[in-house]
């Protein structure tokens, strides 16, 4: 087998990031959709993390400030499920059409 | 500091990342996602300790899989999902999702099979010992008006946090 | 093969930064059944000595003044029957006190018995413990919520709220341990040119800051290093869910709080975790601001008189404990009811004996020096996690929360920033 190189890990990136996408796209429950931002959030990490090991350490602070900006997006996104939740009771990304036609 | 296994240990990491990945997606019960989801982050620890990185590891571990996913299980033992598990687990445009997804994934492919000689297979090995000192002196010399922004943004971000999830402002 | 041995115990790294995966797995192994004899040691202490705390005797029945207990108790949990509550989620049932189980024993990586007795030294290391020991909350959630039925959903919270609070006061309390070393200069105010320069989060590190530096973190800039370690010990206390902050699981407030609903094996996992936890997060205490392993006094007490003092102390506790077990054999009732017992004890006492008599040849007591100190200093926290059970009283949940984030936490921010401002200008 080749020895590990920075090709695998960007591979891997990518597939983590195509799981995200299709979460987000085809699930239809928030909590869901929202924990596959946070896989997409982890490929970009990952792809960051890949390249520092190749170009110096400016890749790795990038990532503790992605995975800081995770946190606190992870926490206003939720605050806001809360809020809907109290009005209309469902966790069902469809039915938040209230600005709708 | 020798690497020990690292074809092997790597195809597990990555493994259990993509696995997890998967059952994030697929699972009807939001705790199951949840789960799926920590063991995911836990893997990808692990595989940012191979890639030199122990930092960005101790922080995924204590804030993405200690602090975010503790966010999310109160969450979810909040919204009471009873009803939602007996409905539709996916959308009406899931095949139009799926088509987009494969497109993308089709561009990674293309942009990874041309560029290749872009991303060298001998890699140096970065000193790990010192690693956290270099991560400080950088974020507190070069990236310290990011540093202060983010501390803005997360100050941000609890304020509105808990003005949203207030029951009566 | 011998050759193997010998020449990797006269080697001076820890296994994981030699890479070798055969010692490695050794040291884990040790690791593990030595947490798991220790559990179960601190099993039996805690009933004895809560017993006598409250003037009674605790079990005396099943061993020699209860010392089988502990293994009586296991049988007892692994033969109950298991019972799962109907609508559980039994995946997330089964799962979560695994979890709990994992995240405490994996924080053993890092802990240091000596300047090489550890499986590794991360460069994270003290970063890698706490966060490996904030994984436990995720477990509590889960079990709470599993059980499916109000009592343990409402305890998991509880606890789980609880448990993220103390989190932030410890990281303050444990940064300002990190900050001290970095300084120069020795002594509680750092006069003088010290050695080390650069801060460290490696455990081994630390410690050797801290000899350095020739002081225990605990006196550095007195009283800052001192509130530091208070701020510690309240909060690690309330950190591993024990008295007095104990809400969640006491039996008269909510009914054994998120681990109602297990039973038998399971249930003992939950405790197996919770007092690897208590060691875990001792062994914190002791290598940031205890010294470690280091002996008490090396650098006021030094010379070569000295250390042979120190030396013998591993030996001499063996024998005063031996001595004690023989004192008991004495004051056994001489009834033929009794005789097993008696023989019991005198057989526990003689292995006591042996050990320390063994403890007095000179190769094995200089390598058992370093591990020795740690455990004694970790063994002495143990006794006062069960002396604060037997003294206070329970906090109530919203006393509780106000004390973690009103109290404890401005304290820990306040010392941090002293500590950063003596550190600069001293």
């Amino acid at each position: 087998m080749a020895p590990i190189g920075t090709l695998h890990y960007l591979v891997v990136a990518a597939a983590l990031f195509i799981l995200g996408v299709i979460g987000v796209l085809t699930r239809r429950n928030v909590v869901i959709v929202l924990m596959s931002i946070e896989l997409i959030l982890n490929a970009v990490n990952l792809n960051l993390v890949a390249f520092s090991r190749l170009w110096g350490l400016h890749g790795q602070v990038f990532a503790i400030f992605v995975i800081t900006d995770a946190a606190a997006e992870a926490a206003v996104g939720l605050g806001i499920l809360i809020a809907f939740f109290r009005n209309k009771e469902t966790v069902n990304v469809d039915e938040v059409d209230l600005l709708k036609w | 500091m020798q690497p020990v296994a690292t074809t092997f240990f790597f195809y597990f990491l990555s493994g259990l990342t993509l696995l997890s990945g998967v059952f994030v997606i697929i699972r009807k019960n939001p705790v199951h996602s949840a789960l799926a989801l920590i063991f995911g982050l836990l893997a990808q620890a692990g595989l940012y300790l191979m890639l030199y990185a122990p930092f960005v590891a101790g922080v995924q571990i204590i804030l993405y899989a200690g602090g975010i996913m503790v966010l999310f299980l109160f969450v979810i033992m909040l919204v009471n999902i009873e009803r939602s598990q007996r409905e539709e687990q996916f959308n009406k445009q899931w095949v139009v999702g799926l088509l987009a997804a494969v497109a993308l994934g089709a561009l990674f492919v293309v942009v990874y099979v041309k560029g290749k000689a872009l991303f060298p297979y001998r890699i140096a090995q970065p000193i790990e010992s010192s690693n956290t000192q270099q991560i400080g002196v950088m974020l507190y010399g070069q990236y310290m008006f990011a540093f202060e922004i983010a501390s803005l943004l997360l100050l941000v971000a609890i304020i509105g946090a808990v003005v949203m999830a207030k029951k009566r402002i | 093969m011998l050759n193997y041995i010998t020449s990797y115990l006269s080697s001076n790294t820890t296994p994981g930064q030699a890479g070798n995966v055969f010692w490695a797995t050794v040291y884990i192994l040790v690791v593990f059944g030595g947490i798991s004899v220790a559990v179960m040691a601190m099993n039996w202490l805690e009933r004895k000595a809560l017993a006598h705390f409250q003037i009674r005797l605790g079990p005396m029945r099943v061993g020699p003044h209860g010392l089988l207990q502990p293994i009586a108790d296991a049988i007892k949990l692994m033969t109950k029957e298991d019972i799962i509550p109907a609508e559980a989620d039994k995946f997330v049932f089964w799962i979560a006190p695994l979890i709990i189980l994992c995240a405490s024993f994996a924080v053993y990586i890092v802990v240091p018995f000596g300047p090489t007795h550890a499986i590794t030294d991360l460069n994270i290391g003290i970063l890698f413990m706490l966060g490996v020991s904030s994984l436990s909350v995720l477990g509590v959630v889960m079990a709470g919520w599993a059980s499916n039925s109000h009592y343990p959903l409402i305890g998991a919270l509880r606890s789980s709220a609880q448990m993220v609070s103390y989190e932030v006061a410890m990281g303050m309390a444990v940064v300002s341990a990190v900050l001290m070393t970095s300084l120069h200069g020795l002594g509680p105010y750092g006069v003088g040119v010290g050695t080390s320069g650069t801060g460290t989060l490696s455990m081994i590190g630390i410690v050797q800051a801290q000899q350095e530096q020739h002081v225990w973190f605990l006196f550095k800039f007195f009283p800052l290093g001192f509130i530091a370690f208070g701020i510690f010990a309240i909060a690690m206390v309330a950190e591993t869910n024990r008295a007095p902050f104990d809400l969640p699981e006491a039996e008269s407030e909510l009914t054994a709080g998120f681990h109602t609903e297990y039973s038998g094996l399971r249930w003992s996992l939950f405790m197996l975790g919770e007092y690897a936890a208590m060691i875990a997060v001792s062994s914190i205490a002791v290598t940031l601001w205890l010294g470690g392993w280091y002996r008490p006094f090396p650098n006021t007490l030094t010379g070569d008189t000295w250390d042979l003092v120190f030396s013998l102390f591993p030996a001499l506790t063996f024998l005063t404990l031996a001595a004690i077990a023989f004192v008991g054999v004495r004051r056994m009732p001489k009834h033929p009811y009794f005789r097993v017992q008696t023989i019991g004890l005198a057989g526990f006492g003689a292995v006591l004996g042996l050990i320390g008599l063994i403890l007095f040849a000179p190769p094995v007591r200089d390598r058992i020096q370093d591990i020795f100190w740690f455990v004694a200093k970790v063994a002495g926290f143990m006794y006062l996690y069960i002396w604060y059970r037997a003294t206070f009283p329970r906090y109530r949940f919203d006393q509780l929360m106000k004390v973690g984030w009103k109290v404890l936490l401005p304290i820990g921010i306040g010392v941090l920033i002293l500590t950063a401002i003596l550190g600069v200008v001293l």
